[in-house]
Formats: structure tokens, C-alpha cells, sequence
């Protein structure tokens, strides 16, 4: 009983907006050093080191970026509705504060794996667009996260917004298995998954090796700029709080 | 492990899809700098307004 | 948990199941129309409409690519590993079309049934292999692409 008060006790200042502050600003250096090197040893062993494909050649290196910015698009995606439902439950500002950082991380990550899909289209299957299952799934998602971005700024009240946008991101998490399972339940021209949970990857090792790393330094760059925002965010929404008045005094860098 | 490319030339042309391949990674390096970028710019606006209308007080 | 709490949280997986449900139901509703193209197999029962502009995808059958001598014009057949149909294109092929792989071709159906495609786009799998590997595996890859063929043909 005592343990779980203590624990209680730490998530609550854990939750608050200057906790979090305090306790994200340490881990953002290791954060950031540690995806940047991550991306350079994933970049340069992808680009340079990994052999190229049997039949596509060179161009499947974009799989590199695509295949991580499509998997933190949606990852993304889920960390945001999970915030909003916090946030609409439980009313935790932090939560609120979370899903506001979400929103545009998320879309620059959706854009990005549209972008690099299109012109991996291209070369391979000799077109840039094609409004296939997959595709189209991925630009409503993008939409999504537009829509968020925007509801938040419709609104003159905070409270009614961050509702308003739980709302949105929740009804829109309909969408994420849509996304996963449109290449198995259509026909469809995208290729369906590469790495699967159940099965070894459909991918020689050399090729893999370099895409994991990829993987998991989108991981912690994804971490680390969701921090970056949130931190953003709390600083604006807290200014006339003393503590960030403090903050500022000692900062003067 | 060798690099799969003799030359710099050869690494810029990825076989004929340079323009695909550095377009892809090139737009990624403009946009991920602008994520790291905008909340870092924003805090320091932030922190700078602040005190600025505590010195002007 | 907080009555109020309570409340709130069946009103988050209320919005959560009305929606899943309700696109759910859309997305039955239009599921042949989420499919990027027609099997020949389709095409060639009728199911597909002769009037307007479709996709057919399927594996292009080897041997069956034909060039003409003096344009871009090509024919070919494409196959679900069930029925066949004749494709005639003019134009640029992707650098990924090739015979016993997967294409889908866009246009309108003619008598015969041959589709008049204006588009040919081609359909790559999921597996990455280095060249060598690939040389060495040759056999055993034409093996599979034949017992994918077969598996394409059910619906």
C-alpha cells in the first residue's frame, strides 16, 4: 500500500508540467547523441556498405528511409490517440501537452515516407502515384494529422480543443489496421511487408542489418523531437508560472 | 565488408537512380533539421521574451 | 475508478467502436472497388466493366512479350495462373517489367478480350536480395515464382 502511494506519488510529479521538464531535460543529449550516430552508422552502411538489389539495382536504398519513416508515421499516430484518450479520461495537461507535439512530428514522418514511396514508385514501378489501398490509406493518415493540427488551432478555448482533438485522433485510429492490412486484404501494387513479426524477414541480411539500425534510430529521433516539442509546448503554455520565470533568469545563455 | 562503389561518381549516380535515391534523402536531411530546429528556436523565443519584459518592467 | 472517470472512458471506447464500426461497414461495402485492378480470370468472366478505364495485374507469361519492330508497341499476355489475356501497350515499359513477373496494365478492354493499355506499371515483391545471392539461388526461385503463379489463380 505504501509502495504503490510512493509510486502514485513519483507519476504524479512525473506527470506535472515542471517535472517532466526537469526529469526530459536530462535525457535529451543522450537522446539526441544517440540517434544522430545511430542515423550516420544506419546512412552510410545502407548507402555505401549494403549490396545492391538482385533486380531493382540502387533505388531500393530508399527503403531506408521509407520503410522507418512509414513505421514512426504510424507508431506516431498511436501515440498521439493514446495521449488524447489520457487527456479525455483522466484530464492530464501533460497528456494534452503530448498529443499537441505529436501532431506535427507525426505529419513531417507521413510526408516523408508519401514522398521517398513516390519517388521509389518511380524507378520501380514506373509510376509516381497510383491511388492504390496502401497509398491512399497513408494519405488519409496524413490528413489526420492535419486535421489535429488545425483543430487545435480553430478553437479560442485550450480545454474545448484538446478535446476536440482526442476526438479526431481517436475516431481516426480506425485507420492504422486499415493502413497495416490493406496490402493483404486488396489487391493492390505495394508490396506487402518486408518484416513481419511472425517470420524471418523476406530480406538477405546484409540488406536488413542496416535497416534495423534505421529503424531504431527513427525510434529515438522520434523520441527525442516529441521531447523537444513537448518541452516547447510546457514552457509556452506554463510562462507565467514562476518556475518558468525562474527558468528564464538562470538561462542566460 | 567493401563499399559497393568504386568511386564518388559511381556512389553519386546509385546506378542510374541518383536523382530518386539523393532527392529522398536530401528532402529527409531538410525536413528532420527542421523538426530538431523548430521546438529548440520556439524555446528560445520563448525563454528571450521573457526576459526581455522582466528588464523592461 | 472514479464514477466520473468511469463515465468518460466508456465515452472514449464508445467513439472508439461506433467508428471502427461504421468504417468498417464502408469499407465492406466498397471492398471490390479498394482493389487496385482486375484478374485476368475476372476480366475474362465478364466482371469486369467493358466501357471504361480498368487495371488488370497479373504475371507476365513468359515468352509471351512481343516487340514491334519499328515503334514502342508491345503485346504480351498477362495470367493469375488461371485464364490469360492479351495486353497491347505503346510506350515506355518500367525498368522492372519482365517476363514472369507481376505487371498491371491500365486501359480499356477490347474484343477478344485484349485490353488497350495506356499505362504499364510493374508490381515488384517483397524480398531483397543481393545479386549473387540471387544468381545462386536462381533455381530454386524459378521453382517458387511458378508455385506463386499457382497461388495467385484462387481467389
Amino acid at each position: 500500500m505504501a509502495r504503490s502511494g510512493a509510486f502514485w506519488q513519483r507519476l504524479h510529479r512525473w506527470a506535472s508540467p515542471p517535472g517532466f521538464y526537469r526529469l526530459s531535460g536530462r535525457w535529451v543529449p543522450w537522446l539526441a547523441a544517440a540517434s544522430l550516430a545511430l542515423l550516420a552508422l544506419g546512412l552510410v552502411w545502407g548507402l555505401l556498405y549494403a549490396p545492391p538489389d538482385a533486380r531493382q539495382g540502387n533505388s531500393y536504398r530508399i527503403i531506408y528511409l521509407h520503410v522507418p519513416a512509414s513505421f514512426l508515421a504510424l507508431a506516431g499516430y498511436y501515440v498521439m490517440a493514446v495521449a488524447g484518450a489520457i487527456h479525455l479520461i483522466w484530464r492530464v495537461k501533460l497528456a494534452d501537452m503530448l498529443m499537441s507535439a505529436a501532431a506535427p512530428l507525426g505529419a513531417a514522418l507521413t510526408f516523408l515516407a508519401l514522398f521517398s514511396g513516390s519517388l521509389w514508385g518511380k524507378p520501380t514501378w514506373g509510376t509516381y502515384w497510383v491511388w492504390d489501398a496502401r497509398i491512399t490509406s497513408m494519405l488519409v493518415l496524413l490528413f489526420l494529422y492535419l486535421g489535429v493540427m488545425a483543430l487545435r488551432q480553430a478553437y479560442a478555448s485550450r480545454e474545448t480543443a484538446g478535446r476536440a482533438c482526442a476526438v479526431l485522433a481517436l475516431v481516426g485510429t480506425v485507420n492504422i489496421p486499415i493502413i497495416y492490412k490493406s496490402v493483404d486484404w486488396w489487391y493492390s501494387l505495394h508490396q506487402p511487408a518486408t518484416i513481419r513479426l511472425t517470420a524471418a524477414p523476406s530480406m538477405h541480411p546484409d540488406m536488413f542489418k542496416p535497416l534495423l539500425v534505421m529503424i531504431v534510430a527513427f525510434y529515438l529521433f522520434y523520441a527525442w523531437v516529441l521531447i523537444l516539442n513537448t518541452r516547447a509546448e510546457i514552457l509556452s503554455r506554463e510562462r507565467r508560472a514562476a518556475w518558468v520565470r525562474e527558468l528564464a533568469e538562470e538561462d542566460v545563455t | 565488408m567493401n563499399p559497393q562503389f568504386d568511386s564518388l561518381a559511381e556512389f553519386a549516380a546509385m546506378g542510374g537512380h541518383g536523382a530518386y535515391v539523393w532527392g529522398v534523402y536530401g528532402v529527409a536531411a531538410v525536413v528532420m533539421a527542421w523538426l530538431v530546429a523548430r521546438p529548440l528556436r520556439r524555446r528560445a523565443q520563448l525563454l528571450a521574451a521573457l526576459r526581455s519584459r522582466r528588464e523592461s518592467r | 475508478m472514479h464514477p466520473v472517470r468511469r463515465r468518460r472512458l466508456v465515452l472514449v471506447l464508445f467513439v472508439l467502436v461506433v467508428s471502427s464500426a461504421g468504417v468498417g461497414l464502408a469499407v465492406y461495402a466498397l471492398r471490390q472497388n479498394l482493389n487496385l485492378f482486375y484478374t485476368p480470370s475476372q476480366v475474362v468472366r465478364g466482371e469486369a466493366p467493358a466501357d471504361t478505364r480498368i487495371r488488370v495485374g497479373g504475371m507476365v507469361v513468359r515468352g509471351s512479350l512481343e516487340r514491334a519492330a519499328d515503334s514502342l508497341a508491345v503485346r504480351f499476355r498477362l495470367t493469375d495462373g488461371d485464364q490469360e489475356l492479351w495486353v497491347r501497350h505503346e510506350g515506355m515499359l518500367p525498368d522492372l517489367f519482365a517476363e514472369g513477373e507481376a505487371a498491371v496494365a491500365a486501359g480499356r478492354l477490347r474484343a477478344g478480350p485484349l485490353l488497350e493499355a495506356d499505362q504499364v506499371l510493374a508490381k515488384h515483391d517483397e524480398n531483397y536480395t543481393p545479386p549473387e545471392v540471387a544468381e545462386a539461388m536462381q533455381a530454386g526461385h524459378e521453382a517458387r515464382a511458378a508455385r506463386e503463379a499457382g497461388e495467385a489463380g484462387t481467389p
